[in-house]
């Protein structure tokens, strides 16, 4: 009896799976699928070779300075970084007073009131404070950039598939539509506002290119700021924001395996010794 | 119940035997995991598995209770006290890769425990009651894991918990009025997530009351073996202690090298990067996907896309549901007398097949759907259903089984059903 009904029961599922399977295959037929322009122009991250790569990766904590001084510089006029503090920086390498400076001489100031009137103010960050936001809410933010809303960077690197290598891709990968492309499909004519880059999901995204010129910062440790080092090591600085124990992940990662290859080996000698009369 | 010959507890001290006349609780254990439980002698390395499922319950508990002392469960806050999680508390980051990685070894050795099951039949007489609790537990593992996917409160949690209480309104007539009552609003919110929250810290606790049913239901007749045959005497089995200890010690290194391995080097490798942006209603993904363990039915859900006197959602749902639920009856679906498909030509390649179709069907549930994958998964769906309702029962009657070996003691003694799966796959019965 759970025989029969069970055949009668994949039977059915088995026929509208065929029936799926028919109009699934005849939809293909009549109606194949057309490439769109993202299937044809989008890119996948290029490469990005970083001291933080692979399971010995390590920061180099010059580069992420860097890297500090570009989102200072450049992205942090429009990006949040909400989820790292002042604090955090001692971890790159800067001094206690070097972060004191760095956060008391933030050009945004960190939302507070008035202690006299209660009335909304603000006051100069300390160390403890998170990152403040250029903008006081998502209204702001979108007003402010034709309404698109610039996306928070703490974790953007664990947020985008490769993202550290999109990061540094699309920060390199504006250019001008290809005109092949305009010629295949007519309408996808970048709209005015939006920026053509392959990198980017759908090809136009609405952030200006944010490095435009070699030198656009000032490195104090004398590096040659050109766009692709700027790139770079602000790519290696998000890296850093979104994870910033990869050291000591690494290295608990290194001990943990040594004890557990020991454990191993010491748990093999006792089967085997255990075992050495039974046939099995 | 034991066999006759299985060693009785003897406690030594006089505080083991004060005890033992009082609460039997050493004896237990000794009668379940230590020198009193007879063992088949020939197990390979597939048996390590249920031990290792539950080192990988104890694993998600210790960690899992101690990450639930950092988090909070509220839809304005949630997000941001896992990434406080990992940033500020003390080794956070270990506890949430551990969590989170370790759901994922939890399935994939629980996997190859089914999976060793379905080839060695585990699940026939007198085994029934180990195998559907077995099933049990699956399914609230299944559940557990998705509600702990949406704690995190990022976008695929989101948009995770939309799809899958989605599934409710599929329901004729009331799916709706269900779902909104599941999910106390109209869309995931607070509600849901605290519900979760509650829900997802019960359950594995449910589990662990399950497994022992599950251990209980298994001491009766005894673990299975690679040939199937039954135990015929002493000679076939050896004391679960220290023989399978020893053994399941070196298994479990094995499990923490890989577990290791995958925490500390590639903990974000087989999550979604979506889930790092904070759960956002307003903005849908552009491919939802749910975690890699749900994968096969997420392409089987998927599949159904032509309405045939029910909608099409409906057809899926009921397959999806239901290609968990027909293993319920898979002990009488297939009623050959032969476990071992070592000893069963037709079957083994039928099991074969399967295990390369549910591959095949992961596969097609994290990729995008577009139609070479949607048809892909249709045939791989439909050749799911049609192995355990039409083929296996039918291959059960008809196939003539390869001679059992007498014993098990004879089959080690010819060095078949071994401990090398080499031993119990590739030499032929008749060779004795």
């Amino acid at each position: 009896m759970v025989r029969l009904i069970a055949s009668i029961v994949g039977a059915a599922f088995v026929l509208v799976l065929g029936i799926a399977l028919f109009g699934s295959v005849a939809g293909v037929i009549t109606d194949p699928v057309a490439p769109t322009a993202e299937s044809v122009a989008h890119k996948h991250p290029k490469e990005l070779e970083l001291a933080s790569n692979g399971v010995f990766g390590k920061f180099d904590r010059r580069q992420l300075q860097r890297g500090f001084q570009v989102y200072k510089e450049v992205c942090a006029a429009c990006h949040s970084l909400r989820l790292v503090s002042f604090r955090d920086l001692q971890k790159i390498g800067y001094s206690e007073p070097e972060v004191k400076a760095i956060a008391s001489q933030w050009v945004i100031e960190q939302p507070s009131i008035n202690p006299e009137t209660g009335e909304p103010a603000t006051r100069k960050n300390i160390p403890s404070d998170r990152f403040p936001s250029p903008f006081a809410n998502e209204v702001a933010a979108r007003a402010a950039n034709n309404n698109a809303l610039p996306p928070d960077l703490s974790l953007i690197t664990k947020a985008r598939e490769e993202g550290t290598a999109y990061v540094h891709s699309l920060l390199t990968g504006y250019t001008k539509q290809p005109a092949a492309l305009l010629k295949e499909f007519p309408d996808i004519k970048t709209p005015e506002g939006l920026h053509y880059n392959p990198y980017f999901a759908n090809l136009n995204i609405a952030m200006p290119p944010p490095l435009t010129s070699d030198g656009q910062v000032t490195y104090a440790d004398g590096t040659k700021p050109t766009m692709e080092q700027m790139s770079t090591d602000v790519s290696a600085f998000l890296t850093w924001t979104a994870e910033p124990n990869l050291e000591a992940r690494h290295a608990a990662g290194f001990a943990s395996i040594i004890f557990i290859l020991l454990f191993c080996g010491l748990a093999w000698g006792a089967y085997q010794n255990v075992w050495r009369d039974v046939k099995h | 119940m034991s066999f006759p010959w299985a060693k009785q507890y003897e406690p030594k001290l006089p505080l083991t035997r004060w005890l033992d006349e009082r609460l039997p609780v050493p004896r237990l254990v000794y009668n379940s995991l230590g020198g009193g439980y007879p063992v088949p002698r020939n197990l390979n390395y597939f048996w390590n598995f249920g031990v290792l499922a539950g080192a990988a319950l104890a694993i998600q508990i210790i960690t899992g209770i101690v990450l639930a002392m950092h988090y909070a469960a509220n839809g304005a806050v949630a997000f941001d006290s896992v990434e406080s999680i990992m940033r500020d508390v003390n080794a956070g980051w270990f506890l949430r890769y551990a969590h989170a990685n370790g759901a994922s070894m939890f399935f994939i050795v629980v996997y190859t425990h089914i999976f060793r099951g379905l080839y060695y039949g585990s699940y026939k007489a007198p085994r029934e009651m180990v195998w559907l609790l077995g099933v049990t537990i699956f399914l609230l593992m299944m559940a557990t894991a998705f509600m702990g996917y949406v704690l995190p409160w990022g976008q695929m949690s989101f948009w995770g918990a939309q799809v899958i209480t989605g599934f409710f309104s599929a329901i004729p007539l009331v799916g709706d009025t269900i779902r909104i009552w599941l999910l106390g609003g109209f869309a995931p919110d607070n509600a849901a997530l605290n519900r979760f929250f509650s829900l997802h810290y019960l359950l594995p606790f449910v589990i662990a009351g399950v497994i022992i049913l599950h251990i209980w239901a298994l001491h009766i007749p005894g673990s299975n073996n690679p040939t199937g045959v039954d135990v015929k005497g002493e000679q076939d089995t050896v004391p679960f202690h220290p023989y399978y200890t020893a053994k399941d010690g070196f298994g479990l290194g094995i499990f923490l090298l890989i577990f290791a391995s995958l925490l500390f080097f590639f903990p974000n490798y087989l999550g979604h990067p979506d889930n790092y942006i904070p759960a956002n209603p307003l903005s849908t993904p552009a491919h939802i996907v749910p975690e890699w363990y749900f994968w096969p039915f997420y392409a089987i859900l998927r599949a159904f896309t032509a309405d045939f006197i029910l909608p099409a959602k409906l057809w899926g749902v009921l397959a999806m549901f239901g290609s968990i639920l027909l293993l319920f009856f898979l002990p009488w679906l297939d009623s050959s007398p032969v476990r071992s498909m070592n000893y069963r030509p037709k079957a083994r390649i039928a099991f074969w097949v399967l295990v390369a179709d549910i591959l095949v069907l992961g596969y097609c549930g994290g990729a995008p759907a577009n139609a070479f994958y949607v048809i892909l998964s249709q045939i791989c769906a439909a050749y799911y259903f049609a192995h355990f309702l039409i083929i296996l029962p039918i291959i059960s009657r008809s196939e003539r089984p390869r001679p059992l070996p007498n014993s098990i003691t004879e089959a080690v003694l010819n060095k078949q059903g071994g401990t090398s799966p080499a031993h119990t796959a590739l030499k032929p019965a008749s060779a004795h």
